[in-house]
């Protein structure tokens, strides 16, 4: 309930909402159709997508109470702090998340690989020579060729480290409260993102038409695919909340002092932003 | 009444099974230390808890005290725990490096878990060559199912006997490779204090040295699907003599049994033999009346595949399908060919291309 | 676990603009909830079911295995039957029960009006009815349930029908469940403790729930990570977890575990928490080495990162491996031996007395030490090498969470029920219900020690017949067992819901925190201002 006057302004909490539980169906929709769905069955990408089309409008719900309650002063300076755990503890579960998926490269490459072609194992896959990037030990994978650091990867990491900067400047207009220099540079961030994703798009095309490397390529195509495709949909996920943030921009919110909206949005950029610095090391140069 | 399994469990048994290796001998007693100090350290400190509980409480008219800290105590009991844990892993340490040391063994032997049978091969040493699958014997007279009773007795080794058992020589090294064909299964031997998991498309290793002489029984340990408890692991120790005996007699059968993948079989000659391998390996998922379980496991009986190409009905015995495992490394060119055939023309099935022969399978590997 | 609080202090003072219209009534106030209380409630209730639903299916399998053969089902079903009570009392009994107490407690403990997130907080709260949902209904779909197994080892999950992909999205939703509620406890704990309250004052319940909300951050999204890769490996073509195309199957155990054994402090830490406050309050005498609690928690959860590999000492690592993950595990035994001995200590000198939560706490304490004696014993690499996937590690864990974690929870109810509901409890049933439960609990779980040691494997349709007179009497434990729990729910917790002997403020002599502050039952709102805490 919300039960805070002007005299004991303490800690805004919400009157009852019917966005979470409503949340909680249209996920249920959204997995009931994914399970149908990768079980081939047709109605279950039907409803797969309808779930999450729902999902998507709930949120896009309560995400407007929620900007609602911020723009009338319900949100004080102590909820602004719960804010900034939040979406820190938030990023950690990211961190680890994709923490996962680098450690299963790292065991694939720097464990299995060895092992799968050790002297033991020639009883199994005589001719195996444990090649990272070969295709796998039983000959079942189609060869293909690996992706290399050039040209794409490469622009690519420009062009994220250069939105890092624009998003930078734009944090620094909007604490000099000068709206359109903000929103110009939260532009220039989300067209850099946007460039990204046009250009890993690009990418794998040519790695599914040019290097015969596909997610079914072994091992390699699994965690490559896996990595930068989570890579690439945080890049998207990151792009969105930049949007909103410049459509709120725009639209006159935040002030000079309070903006975690856009502070939120900037972290979790910058973290897509080092989880890129960390594929593009060990993806594509080692 | 239930009696004892030699070389398995005993009934009501309390502890470890009898060791018949050091490694065993070993584990038995580290454990019995493990449980010991446990013990000990249980009666001390319940003890004084029970004591409190006895002496402290309000209706003997206790008063509370109020300390809450002492430095002195809480640093006590952090290092002497400490100093016992050492004292626990001093004694593990060599057992795990000694368990793990599989080199200089006298005889190699492959072992392959697959859904749900073992399979054997003689690698190195003395028995080279000599290649079989190891079966539950229980017959499922003896187990029955869901509303139908058992009709059979059951043996003193349920469930912990195999048609053809792994032999080995007595007081020997014998280095066990694992492996497995499908999914992960692990081979292990109680009284030889062995266990390895059995991982697909990998190899691992573990070793024993029996030093008695009998017949040892173990079960496959990783969860594998539903048969799981029907695959035993079954390992005769026999004498030196006794061993070379085993593997002449082993050698000749193998030879005699070779199939020519190159003959020419008739109809009924490759359907009396399918008979036999569907009721080894298929039976258990398929059901004998080809009708396999809704939902589960799919119908021969009026499949399409078995009515269709046969071509397609090769390459799935084979290489498997979704949970129906490979063939190609269990059953032979032989095998294959008849059990294809055997469907084809059993129940109502009344198939097109009725008949395969054992060089058409052969091709079919490339 | 109440619906009174309703009825109690709607103090329509607060008049204010825009939601002075919902006080919450009716189905509205749960389904739409906001409040920490009612939040907390659907939590305990959902957990309750939970537990009925796996305890039916833990008495399927006792009766499985009440004599050797196949009586009542196919091996597939048993295996079904087992993977989903584990999946089922792990994330769907115990977690969500632990996140019930934390929902009404910690913001009573701590002073805070609410959690930090409340509509966020209910977001949580209703993603567990849509997984269990899928759990459940996957028993309907082709080929069932999963049967892999609670693990959901790779490649067995790769084989299983159309039941595996609703475990792995509901392991997801729960999964967001887990980290969204962590996210919102530790805020709460982190910004709104009232002013004065330190951390270093802060209630012991809340410093373990924060280091398990971390844990829980740190681990349930490579939980994700695994059984996304299970699920590409199954549809999509990938090769993580299959050898022929370089993966491993190892590996999806290395991942699974790193996330298995911090979740298993997940389930024990709130416990932990639980006790240290029943403790004191029974023995009228303040927690023993409060500032060493909080320290042994925290070696617990960082070297719960460091251990996960004793699951895996049959898989064959490299001897530095076996040997690293060994003395690592044996070392937990040193912050959790200084809880225990903190925990006697408390007791000591102390002026006891033995109402129910102190039984209960009592038993914790003796019963769980079984627990982790018997985790010792496995932690050694050669025995476990013996015991692993044996009925040894069955009785092990159902010592911990069983005889741990539930009996921590009852304790708690017994402790707190009276502040949720405003009434007392019975107080002859709640010792029936101790002492019936703890003799049950060792006649069901003693014997299996026995049939591990002597080599039954776990996850077993089937046994050898030596096994089967242990087997019988565990049978016969588990049904007196789950007999007590419906006995709990039908006569302990749903009379005191209803009415009995109006419990004040501070319903125990020694009980200490903000939470017997206020009255029983807890208003709907509490602490709206902060206390101050000196
Ligand atoms: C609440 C859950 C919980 C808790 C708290 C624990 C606690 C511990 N566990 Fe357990 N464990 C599980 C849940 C839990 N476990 C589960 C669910 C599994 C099986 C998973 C599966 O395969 O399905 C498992 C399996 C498991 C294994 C793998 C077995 C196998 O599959 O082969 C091992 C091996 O090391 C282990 C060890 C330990 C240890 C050392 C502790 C320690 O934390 C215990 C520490 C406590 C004490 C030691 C007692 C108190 C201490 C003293 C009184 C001090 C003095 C003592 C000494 C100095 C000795 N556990
Ligand atoms: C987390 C907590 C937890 C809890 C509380 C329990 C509770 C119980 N478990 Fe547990 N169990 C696990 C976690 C837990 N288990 C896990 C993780 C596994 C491993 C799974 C795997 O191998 O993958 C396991 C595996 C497991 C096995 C091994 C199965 C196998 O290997 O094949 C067995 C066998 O006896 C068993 C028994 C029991 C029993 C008898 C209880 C009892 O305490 C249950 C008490 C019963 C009730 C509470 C039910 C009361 C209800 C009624 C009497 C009827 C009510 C009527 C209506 C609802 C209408 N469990
Ligand atoms: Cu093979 Cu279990
Ligand atoms: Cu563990």
């Amino acid at each position: 309930m919300s039960s805070h006057n002007a005299t004991a302004p303490h800690y805004f909490v919400p009157g009852p909402s019917q966005w979470p539980v409503l949340g909680g169906a249209t996920l249920l929709t959204t997995m009931i159709g994914a399970s149908a769905w990768v079980n081939g069955l047709q109605w279950g990408a039907y409803l797969n997508f309808v779930g999450i089309f729902l999902t998507l409008v709930v949120l896009y719900k309560w995400f407007g109470d929620a900007i609602a309650e911020s723009e009338s002063g319900k949100y004080s300076a102590r909820i602004d702090v719960s804010f900034r755990w939040s979406m820190s503890w938030f990023i950690f579960s990211e961190v680890m998340f994709f923490g996962a998926f680098f450690g299963a490269l790292f065991y694939a490459r720097s464990i299995s690989m060895p092992w799968l072609a050790d002297l033991d194992h020639k009883v199994l896959w005589p001719d195996f020579a444990g090649i990272w990037g070969g295709t796998g030990p039983a000959g079942v994978v189609e060869s293909f060729k690996t992706m290399g650091p050039f040209p794409i990867p490469t622009i690519n990491t420009a062009l994220l480290l250069t939105s890092g900067v624009t998003l930078t400047i734009a944090h620094h207009a909007i604490r000099e409260g000068q709206r359109s220099k903000t929103a110009f540079w939260l532009f220039a961030t989300v067209l850099l993102g946007a460039i990204f994703m046009g250009f890993q798009a690009y990418e794998y095309m040519h790695a599914y038409s040019e290097l015969n490397l596909k997610l079914t390529s072994g091992i390699y195509g699994s965690t490559f695919f896996m990595l930068t495709g989570f890579h690439g949909f945080h890049v998207t996920m990151g792009a969105i909340m930049l949007s909103v943030v410049l459509y709120r921009v725009m639209k006159g919110h935040f002030t000079p002092e309070h903006h975690f909206a856009f502070e939120g949005a900037a972290w979790y950029w910058h973290f897509v932003d080092v989880v890129w610095l960390g594929l593009y090391v060990v993806v594509y140069w080692m | 009444a239930v009696k004892n399994s030699e070389g398995g469990p005993a009934v009501r048994q309390l502890n470890l099974q009898a060791p018949v290796t050091q490694i065993a001998e070993q584990i038995y007693s580290i454990h019995n230390l493990m449980l010991y100090i446990c013990l000990a350290i249980f009666i001390a400190v319940f003890g004084v808890m029970f004591y409190s509980i006895l002496k402290h409480r309000k209706s003997v008219g206790h008063k509370a005290a109020t300390f809450h800290e002492s430095t002195t105590v809480e640093i006590l009991w952090t290092i002497v725990p400490f100093l016992i844990v050492i004292g626990m892993a001093l004694p593990a340490t060599k057992t795990v490096v000694a368990m793990k040391d599989t080199s200089n063994a006298d005889i190699t032997i492959k072992a392959t878990g697959m859904q749900w049978k073992w399979g054997y091969d003689y690698l190195k040493g003395d028995g080279e060559g000599i290649a079989f699958l190891s079966t539950l014997s229980t017959p499922r007279t003896q187990v029955g199912a869901p509303g139908v009773a058992p009709t059979e007795a059951r043996g003193v080794n349920y469930l912990l006997e195999v048609d053809n058992e792994l032999v080995v020589p007595v007081n020997k090294k014998i280095r066990i490779i694992t492996t497995a064909n499908d999914v992960i299964h692990a081979w292990t031997i109680p009284a030889f204090g062995v266990k390895q998991d059995a991982i697909p498309g990998f190899v691992r290793d573990t070793w024993f040295k029996a030093e008695k002489i009998g017949t040892y029984r173990g079960n496959c340990v990783e969860l594998c699907g539903k048969e799981h408890a029907f695959m035993p692991i079954v390992v005769k120790v026999v004498s030196e003599d006794d061993y070379k005996a085993w593997v002449d007699t082993k050698k000749k059968e193998m030879a005699a049994k070779a199939d020519d993948p190159s003959k020419v079989w008739t109809v009924d000659e490759l359907k009396q033999r399918g008979e036999k391998v569907y009721a080894a390996n298929c039976v258990a998922c398929h059901q004998a009346n080809g009708k396999g379980v809704p939902g589960a496991f799919p119908a021969l009986d009026g499949s399409a595949v078995v009515g269709g190409p046969k071509a397609a009905q090769v390459n799935i015995l084979l290489n498997g399908i979704r949970a129906m495992p490979a063939w190609k490394a269990s059953l032979s060119d032989t095998e294959i060919a008849a059990v294809i055939t055997y469907t084809r023309n059993s129940w109502s099935n009344k198939s097109a291309e009725n008949i395969v022969q054992p060089a058409e399978v052969l091709a079919a590997r490339k | 676990m109440s619906n009174t609080v309703a009825d109690h202090a709607h103090d329509h003072s607060h008049g204010h603009d825009d939601h002075a219209h919902d006080h919450p009534h009716g189905w509205r106030r749960y389904l739409f909830a906001t409040n920490h209380k009612d939040i907390g409630n659907l939590y305990l209730w959902f957990a309750f079911t939970m537990l009925l639903l796996g305890g039916v299916m833990a008495l399927g399998i006792r009766s499985e295995l009440f004599q050797p053969g196949l009586q009542l089902m196919q091996p597939e079903f048993f295996n079904q039957l087992t993977t989903m009570h584990g999946l089922i009392m792990v994330f769907g009994a115990i977690m969500p029960a632990f996140v019930g107490f934390a929902n009404w407690m910690i913001p009573l403990q701590i002073g805070a009006s609410d959690m930090a997130f409340a509509r966020m907080n209910n977001f949580s709260f209703w993603l567990m009815p849509p997984a269990a949902l899928l759990l459940a209904g996957s028993f309907f779909v082709p080929g069932g349930a999963t049967a892999a197994g609670w693990t959901l080892y790779a490649p067995l999950s790769t084989q299983m029908g159309p039941g595996m992909d609703m475990a792995i999205f509901a392991v997801h939703i729960m999964g967001a469940s887990s980290i969204m509620g962590s996210i919102n406890i530790i805020t709460t704990i982190l910004n709104m403790r009232a002013p004065g309250m330190t951390l270093m004052k802060m209630p012991m319940f809340c410093w373990t729930w924060l280091i398990t909300a971390y844990l829980l951050i740190a681990v349930m999204p490579v939980l994700a990570g695994a059984i996304t890769m299970t699920l590409t490996d199954r549809h999509f073509g990938t090769s993580f977890f299959n050898a022929a195309g370089g993966g491993d199957p190892v590996m999806y155990q290395h991942i699974f575990w790193f996330f298995g054994h911090p979740e298993v402090y997940i389930m024990i830490l709130p416990a932990f928490g639980i006790v240290s406050h029943i403790v004191p309050a029974f023995a009228r005498k303040p927690l023993f080495g409060y500032e060493s609690m909080v320290y042994a928690t925290s070696s617990i959860a960082i070297l719960s990162f460091i251990v996960w590999a004793h699951h895996m000492f049959t898989t064959g690592m490299p001897v530095t491996a076996q040997l690293f993950f060994m003395y690592a595990t044996m070392l937990i035994a040193i912050p959790t031996g200084v809880k225990v001995f903190n925990w006697i200590a408390t007791m000591w000198k102390g002026s006891m007395t033995f109402e129910t939560p102190m039984l209960f706490a009592v038993g914790f304490i003796f019963v769980f030490t079984m627990g982790g004696f018997t985790g010792l014993i496995l932690a050694v690499t050669p025995i476990d090498i013996q015991l692993q996937d044996t009925y040894y590690v069955v009785a092990h864990f159902h010592y911990v969470l069983v005889a741990g974690s539930l009996f921590a929870l009852f304790a708690g109810f017994y402790y707190w029920g009276p502040k949720w509901t405003g009434f007392m409890y019975n107080e002859t049933r709640g010792k029936i219900h101790f002492w019936l439960s703890l003799i049950f609990f060792n006649v069901t779980f003693f014997p299996m020690h026995f049939l591990g040691l002597a080599g039954m494997p776990r996850r077993y349709a089937d046994y050898p017949a030596q096994f089967t007179d242990f087997n019988m009497i565990a049978s016969i434990g588990a049904f007196g067992f789950g007999l007590m729990q419906v006995y709990f729910i039908l006569f302990v917790v749903i009379p005191s819901i209803k009415g009995g002997q109006p419990a004040e403020a501070k319903p125990w002599e020694g009980a200490e925190g903000l939470e017997w502050t206020v009255p029983s039952p807890a208003p709907f709102h509490t602490f709206e201002v902060p206390p101050e805490v000196k």
